[in-house]
């Protein structure tokens, strides 16, 4: 079971009550659209993703973002079972969505930088230390149900 | 594969970086907060954050990924003394350059870019620190 210090905690928590989901759910997904263009290969039907402009414009690709991070929600309500929490979406993208687990590394770092671009100066290394220990806890929750 | 256009977003970013090296790279240095393995490869520095230490090597890690920008189709030949440093004398693991300093120098530039660090902006900085650790790695084996 992973341990939070009561300063994790409080970061984590505080990181997402503040968050603009509807502005950092689509910048986290469009950034790893453009920055690892291979992740497209999962959105065939979300209609044009051309090039950087089209994905920034596309409005399902928004609304997935918003989706996405709205999923965060349930690891930060329930921080001391991340893996119980995510195992049923951990089935769902083994063995519906068929996504390869290592993107959800790439869309975690994606979403570091959006908010530490959000923040700027206020993101610091102790915030930093806090997301990533958080995001990469998910990411291995979401891939443990693959087999 | 980088583009002209892409080449030329990575000079200007990393032209604006020069004056302020020192505090970008004592920045992403803090990647010894993140990750605390990371520090025992500098039990012989003074690493605590901004520290004269960090600063000072921050800013040689920083000029040297500037000077390197300055004609990427040379990284070879730039990075040459550099290479045989890391493998030889420094030996540090290879995959800390990407998955640890990489990753902490974007989120650097984004805390100061902040906007301006847009996703092709982003790409662009990635694509090129991924070619620089493959080079400064050559040597290793």
């Amino acid at each position: 079971m992973v341990e939070w210090s009561d300063s994790e905690r409080n970061i984590i928590t505080s990181i997402f009550s503040s968050l603009d989901y509807d502005d950092i759910g689509p910048k986290a997904l469009c950034r790893c659209l453009i920055v690892y263009p291979w992740t497209q290969r999962y959105f065939g039907g979300y209609g044009n993703l051309y090039n950087a402009t089209a994905i920034k414009s596309n409005p399902l690709i928004a609304a997935h973002g918003v989706k996405v991070l709205h999923g965060l929600d349930r690891a930060v309500k329930n921080m001391d079972d991340i893996k119980a929490t995510y195992a049923e979406l951990s089935v769902l993208h083994s063995e519906k969505l068929h996504v390869d687990p290592d993107n959800f590394r790439l869309l975690a770092d994606c979403l570091a930088i959006v908010i530490a671009g959000k923040m700027g100066p206020a993101f610091t290394s102790e915030i930093q230390a806090a997301l990533q220990k958080f995001v990469a806890v998910v990411v291995n929750a979401l891939g443990r149900q693959y087999h | 594969m980088l583009s002209d256009k892409e080449k030329k977003m990575i000079l200007d970013i990393c032209n604006r970086l020069t004056p302020i090296a020192a505090t970008i790279g004592a920045d992403a240095l803090n990647l010894f907060i993140v990750y605390p393995g990371a520090k025992t490869y500098f039990s012989h520095l003074d690493i605590s954050p901004r520290s004269t230490h960090l600063r000072s090597h921050g800013e040689k890690i920083i000029l040297a990924i500037v000077e390197a920008a300055q004609d990427i189709s040379q990284l070879t030949e730039t990075l040459a003394t550099l290479q045989t440093l890391h493998a030889y004398t420094l030996r540090i693991d290879p995959g800390k350059f990407k998955q640890l300093f990489s990753h902490c120098l974007l989120i650097t530039l984004a805390c100061y870019l902040q906007d301006d660090f847009t996703e092709v902006a982003h790409a662009a900085m990635d694509k090129y620190l991924s070619a620089f650790v493959a080079v400064l790695a050559e040597k290793y084996r």
